[in-house]
């Protein structure tokens, strides 16, 4: 993104976090990060408020020294919730994630070290999977499992096996190819041992690179399920069911949206920042490219 | 591209099709609980007027019996009756698509004028504080939600300022849920345009066309753009996934009607056709945009063959 610095022109190779944090905004989105990573360990000692208890102040009540975010409907104190929130946003997007990865890697693997007729067959299905539009998938799949907060992440992280499986496929094909994994074979080595000695590490910056790439829009498609009433149900202080909650109010309350949503808007910012950093420095394609 | 390309792609489609209902029809199938009394939600009944309608519904039939008929009603468009209205499934669609339609092709102006805009001038000087302003504006594109932005902008536009109506069936009225839209798209589409650009600049002709002492307006504009517009213009299909996202979003947020509304108010009711329906059309619309884009690609850009 922006000015990279030049490997080139120094005399020793700088640390990975030294280059990780070499972007202003990768500073930026690591600080946000560790700030929400704060929130959520050490949510009951910041909130000010129980999350869920009602009637702390008027309904609706606006901005003010006691509540700086204002009440929701229930009379709930919505910076407190905001501050529970973060316990949400970042597991959701590392578990949806975690889940595409590990059985999209899993599945893309299998099937470009398979080869032959299970590759042909295996790809055709991976890409008849992408003809679902993700949320549309996300969606049939709640449908299926029942509306709730661990289901839609499963969801989630199901709609996105294809796509990781395809990119892990196409990885795993060139690999293959290479000379290393024809002598493994030659002396002998299982095809386990070839898959997790051989392929598995190679494919290890690829995989990293589309994960954290992945994170920002886990993060934000988790909470839209939220949003849409299929994930998290009231009174869980999610940022989307936050969101969807006062919904119905916001011209005469705006403090009920605007909160949570900043709050979720930093979060997928600050992760994409670092992401795109992150792509940069692990991606010799990418690097060229800025 | 030959004709005989054309239809090879076009025929295509049909496994690809095969493969993704038979994912739903597998889906619809592990749902628990007996479809009518899903259908009945409660109501009791009894045993025989249970086979009757079990077989009304043609669940009492064999599983691999009930799976050509479902392909075979899909492929014509028949999805049997909304267990909430007890409409027809294609006929409650086909009222709801124009609209999503028209916000789909909003939020795709917005996105193609938007992303277009800012790839190029972020692509045209790499590295410098435009390119610097343009690709953060992209990332917050990306980042943010559209149902928090779409709030927003009732709140500013429509609320306070009252420049255009939230509700109603105007031009006027398809003004902010275009922007929600749009915004996310344009985003992607800022960085792919980018990219391109930065591509297609470092070119010998582009390098020719300097020298002949154009002015960067000129060169960017008649020789960059047509050949860097290619590769982004191509990953539109894949863009359109976005779009439907967007529209069933978007649609909750502004309280308008559509096929993403009718989708999510139907998972909230376990209206199961109604759901089947939709995701059927929609990955149906998917695959054929795809294959008309694959196909015009190959007539446009005569470098692409099969």
């Amino acid at each position: 993104m922006s000015a990279a610095v030049s490997d080139a022109v120094l005399p020793r190779q700088p640390s990975f976090f030294t280059r990780l944090l070499g972007a202003p905004g990768a500073v930026i989105g690591t600080v946000v990060i560790v700030v929400v990573l704060g929130l959520a360990a050490f949510a009951p000692y910041l909130a000010p408020y129980d999350w869920n208890a009602t009637s702390q102040c008027r309904r609706l009540a606006p901005l003010s020294a006691e509540h700086w975010f204002g009440c929701d409907l229930f009379g709930r104190d919505i910076f407190s919730r905001v501050i529970y929130g973060a316990r949400f946003s970042l597991a959701m997007g590392l578990t949806t994630v975690a889940i595409s990865l590990v059985f999209g890697a899993l599945l893309g693997i299998v099937i470009a070290y398979g080869g032959g007729k299970v590759d042909r067959i295996g790809a055709r299905v991976i890409d008849a999977m992408l003809c679902f539009p993700p949320i549309i998938l996300a969606i049939l799949i709640v449908a299926v499992l029942g509306v709730g907060l661990v289901n839609a992440a499963l969801a989630v992280g199901i709609s996105g096996i294809p796509r990781f499986a395809r990119i892990t496929r196409a990885a795993t094909l060139t690999l293959v190819a290479r000379d290393f994994v024809e002598s493994a074979r030659a002396v002998g080595a299982t095809h386990t041992r070839i898959v997790l000695r051989h392929l598995l590490p190679n494919l290890a910056p690829i995989l990293i690179v589309i994960a954290t790439l992945d994170l920002g829009s886990a993060v934000l498609f988790t909470a839209t399920l939220s949003f849409l009433g299929l994930g998290a149900q009231p009174p869980t202080p999610e940022w989307g069911a936050m969101l969807n909650a006062g919904r119905e109010y916001v011209r005469y309350a705006p403090w009920t949206m605007i909160f949570p949503g900043l709050a979720l808007f930093l979060t997928v910012m600050a992760v994409n920042l670092v992401g795109d950093r992150l792509s940069l420095i692990l991606d010799p394609r990418q690097r060229d490219r800025s | 591209m030959s004709a005989r390309a054309i239809l090879g792609r076009l025929l295509g489609v049909i496994p690809t099709l095969l493969i993704t209902w038979t994912f739903v029809f597998g889906a619809m199938r592990l749902v628990p609980g007996d479809p009518v009394l899903l259908m009945l939600q409660g109501t009791p009944i009894s045993d025989s007027a249970m086979e009757a309608a079990r077989a009304k519904l043609g669940v009492d039939r064999p599983l691999v019996v009930q799976y050509a008929s479902f392909l075979a009603n899909a492929a014509v468009g028949d999805f049997g009756d909304s267990f909430r209205s007890r409409q027809p499934v294609t006929k409650l669609i086909a009222a709801e698509f124009p609209k999503t339609l028209e916000l789909a092709l909003g939020g795709f102006l917005v996105g193609v004028v938007l992303g277009t805009t800012l790839g190029v001038m972020a692509g045209v000087r790499p590295n410098g504080w435009v390119d610097t302003l343009c690709m953060t504006t992209a990332l917050v594109g990306l980042s943010l939600p559209s149902f928090w932005i779409g709030m927003i902008l009732i709140q500013v536009f429509a609320t306070q300022l009252g420049w255009v109506p939230v509700l109603g069936s105007g031009w006027d009225a398809l003004i902010l849920p275009s922007i929600t839209v749009g915004l996310f798209l344009a985003g992607g589409l800022a960085r792919l345009t980018r990219n391109s650009i930065i591509e297609v600049m470092g070119q010998d002709y582009i390098r020719t066309a300097r020298a002949k002492g154009l002015t960067t307006v000129r060169v960017v504009a008649k020789h960059a753009m047509r050949n860097a517009m290619i590769p982004p213009l191509t990953l539109l299909g894949i863009q359109f996934a976005l779009l439907i996202g967007g529209a069933v979003v978007t649609e909750t947020v502004f309280a308008r009607p559509g096929i993403g509304k009718l989708l999510v108010q139907a998972v909230l009711e376990k209206d199961f056709p109604v759901v089947q329906g939709i995701v059927v059309l929609t990955t149906g619309v998917y695959v054929l945009i795809n294959v008309l884009i694959d196909i015009a690609y190959g007539i446009i850009d005569p470098r692409v063959q099969e």
